[in-house]
């Protein structure tokens, strides 16, 4: 862990301690973890455990009730309105639902936001947008409109948006999910390639344990709001910690448990009129 | 821990007060948004005003046939029921100016401004809900493209110059309305029905007035709509309830606010 | 999506017909134009009743309106009525020893001022007065003076 003081040039996020509660429920309770410049970070859990909660925060879309979030050095928490936008032009959220704009065509979606940020002529801006779009191998589906795209084709346009000005980093928010094995695919070997070819920081969030390993440097395993595991995907495949024989197993009862807290079962059926 | 209505109605009102104060901190950053947007540097200022003219036509050109038709009607029935009961005192050769004044000070106003609440408020609420649903807002913040300014502002901007304009449409083509009927069907004379409405409406307490109030009904309505919207819980139940609140609460908004105008200008004037 | 050059041509058909719409309620619906009387002049008439009559009712000749009331003040020497009367500058040629009274636009009508011309051959000029007056009829005086001659004729029989 470093200290405060002196910030590691390799680490380009930086979670440090945070606790987050929303709606007085904890989400995160003292999250500590380092994304390395030029990886490709995993971040395990499951689902409702605070890991598109985390994406936000090192987004600023949300603050901690605690702790420090360091983005390339800057305490994101504490950036104004102006510095934080300034940040946020050098990272990209792909969210889960792909997250189009519905009127614009594809074209127009990847264009978006180079047009929001420079003024480059309109023959540039084609071959810009193009460009990306045959990164993600969609630069005929150009003039489609997003209703008329796959889940997966819509997701690659997303990232093609993504990568539209270039960022530092790009977070994955759920990117395997609800996606056929081809598409699974497809999206795993862009992150790849997107993280080799162009040397972007990627961070990963997912509970889909299979692509996950084969493209991880690095994997975080959480729940209960904290990090339970870490280390590369050959470590933890072959641990014996029982919560990450649990997820990467798929096993319905363990550390976590099965049934949600509830009453005791007997005293709950004998008692009709309580619902709690 | 027991429940009385005294503690529902108590809960009841602190939650509308809380969600007073969230409209209220809302429209501050709103209006500092809308006021920034002819004023941003050269490309983006125009970049703004295209996304007004954009805003225009959704929220202005396209409810402009329910107003056209709406006004034409209202005028008709005013001039049938304003002759038949003018006519008992003999004194029809006012309908020209009981339809007009009825236009201009009330039904202009007020009737565009349910008519923009139903049509284009429940539109714009529903729009940036879904927006909101769909995580495209989101995805703009993240994109370091404000959505206050590059969605919310533009809509608001165009309901705020719509109304106005439509209400001055409804009214006009309402007179027209209850000539058709008064001096074509009726018999009317047709310089008496001009000169009696040229005559005692007044500019300033009449036309003015009820332009004062189209201004105000456009704010209030886009206010309520753009909030609705952009407050909702982004799930389909909750932006199709988003979109009848805007229109329960934009139409109470408008008629209160009509009557206590009203008062105002009477007890001005 | 329609493109943006139909969307613009809509865009500004629409506010050019609310602009037209807002002339239309300025200056043929309402009194913006008959309010402001081109070139017109000023001429006073002293009134002992000026019953309902108000700032800005028509001044008729003949029965053609050619002007507005556009004060109304009370001379507390005289106890009258003085009316200042507006009228056009196209109507030039009116005698100055035309008469001015108060009359009523049909039985529950609003109050208006008309003249009816005289024979002078000069012609009324700003800042002149009507020497002829006659003013408004009160009803209830009316109906008294009515009463008091059906009485008396009665009274003769």
């Amino acid at each position: 862990m470093n200290s405060p003081s002196t910030p590691d040039r390799d680490v380009l996020v930086d979670i440090r301690d945070v606790h987050f509660a929303r709606a007085g429920r904890p989400v995160l309770q003292g999250m500590r973890l380092s994304v390395a410049r030029g990886r490709i970070t995993v971040i395990l859990g499951g689902s409702g455990c605070g890991k598109t909660t985390l994406l936000n925060l090192i987004g600023g879309r949300l603050r901690p009730d605690r702790g420090e979030i360091l983005v390339d050095g800057q305490s994101v928490p504490s950036l104004g309105t102006r510095a934080l936008y300034e940040l946020r032009k050098r990272m990209a959220l792909l969210f889960q639902s792909g997250a189009l704009f519905t009127d614009l065509t594809v074209f127009e979606n990847v264009a978006f936001p180079i047009r929001e940020h420079t003024r480059l002529p309109e023959s540039l801006l084609r071959k810009v947008v193009l460009m990306k779009l045959e990164t993600v191998g969609l630069r005929g589906a150009r003039d489609l409109m997003p209703a008329e795209l796959s889940g997966g084709m819509a997701r690659r346009v997303a990232l093609a948006r993504a990568i539209a000005l270039d960022p530092m980093m790009v977070m994955y928010d759920e990117p395997f999910t609800g996606l056929d094995p081809i598409s699974m695919g497809v999206i795993a070997q862009l992150i790849r390639n997107l993280n080799r070819a162009l040397g972007i920081t990627s961070v990963v969030v997912t509970h889909d344990v299979a692509e996950a390993m084969t493209i991880a440097d690095h994997v975080y395993l959480i729940g209960d709001g904290r990090v339970i595991a870490e280390g590369g995907p050959q470590a933890m495949q072959a641990s014996s910690e029982e919560h990450v024989r649990q997820f990467l197993d798929g096993l319905p009862d363990g550390p976590v448990r099965f049934h949600y807290p509830a009453a005791d079962y007997v005293d709950d059926l004998r008692h009709p009129g309580s619902r709690a | 821990m027991t429940d009385t209505a005294v503690h529902r109605i108590g809960r009841w009102a602190l939650a509308r007060i809380v969600r007073l104060g969230h409209a209220t901190a809302f429209l501050h950053v709103l209006l500092v948004r809308s006021w920034r947007l002819p004023s941003r540097p050269g490309p983006a200022a125009a970049k703004a005003a295209r996304l007004v003219v954009h805003q225009l036509f959704s929220v202005g050109v396209l409810t402009l046939a329910i107003i056209l038709v709406s006004g034409i009607f209202v005028g008709m029935v005013l001039g049938l029921q304003g002759y038949n009961t003018l006519v008992d005192f003999g004194s029809e050769a006012s309908l020209g100016l009981l339809v007009a004044l009825s236009l201009t000070r009330e039904l202009g106003p007020v009737v565009t401004a349910l008519l923009f609440a139903g049509r284009a408020g429940s539109a714009l609420t529903a729009e940036i809900g879904l927006m909101k649903a769909t995580e495209q807002l989101a995805g703009m913040e993240m994109m370091a493209v404000n959505p206050m300014t590059r969605v919310i502002a533009p809509r608001f901007v165009a309901g705020l110059i719509s109304l106005p304009l439509l209400a001055a449409m409804f009214t006009v083509i309402g007179i027209y309305g209850g000539y058709v009927v008064g001096v074509i069907q009726l018999g009317v004379d047709a310089g008496v029905y001009w000169s009696q409405m040229q005559d005692r409406v007044d500019f300033y307490d009449d036309v003015v007035n009820g332009l004062i109030k189209g201004v105000v009904f456009g704010f209030v309505v886009s206010w309520i709509a753009v909030f609705e919207g952009y407050d909702s819980v982004p799930t389909s139940a909750g932006v199709a309830s988003a979109t009848t609140r805007t229109v329960v609460s934009a139409s109470l908004a408008v008629l209160g606010l009509d009557f206590i105008m009203t008062a105002l200008m009477m007890g001005g004037s | 999506m329609l493109n943006n050059r139909l969307i613009e041509f809509w865009v500004g058909v629409f506010v050019i017909a609310g602009l037209v719409a807002l002339t239309m309620l300025a200056f043929r619906v309402s009194n913006l134009t008959a309010m402001e009387t081109v070139d017109g002049y000023k001429v006073t008439a002293r009134f002992n009743n000026v019953g309902q009559l108000k700032v800005k009712a028509p001044i008729t000749l003949a029965g053609v309106r050619i002007g507005r009331v556009s004060e109304i003040v009370f001379d507390s020497d005289k106890y009258q009525a003085v009316v200042t009367l507006e009228i056009d500058g196209r109507f030039r040629k009116i005698p100055r020893d035309s008469s001015a009274s108060i009359l009523t636009a049909g039985l529950l009508g609003e109050q208006y001022v008309g003249l009816e011309a005289g024979a002078d051959e000069e012609f009324l000029r700003q800042g002149d007065s009507l020497m002829l007056t006659q003013s408004a009829l009160v009803l209830e005086k009316l109906i008294g003076q009515l009463v008091a001659n059906l009485a008396s004729s009665s009274g003769k029989k």
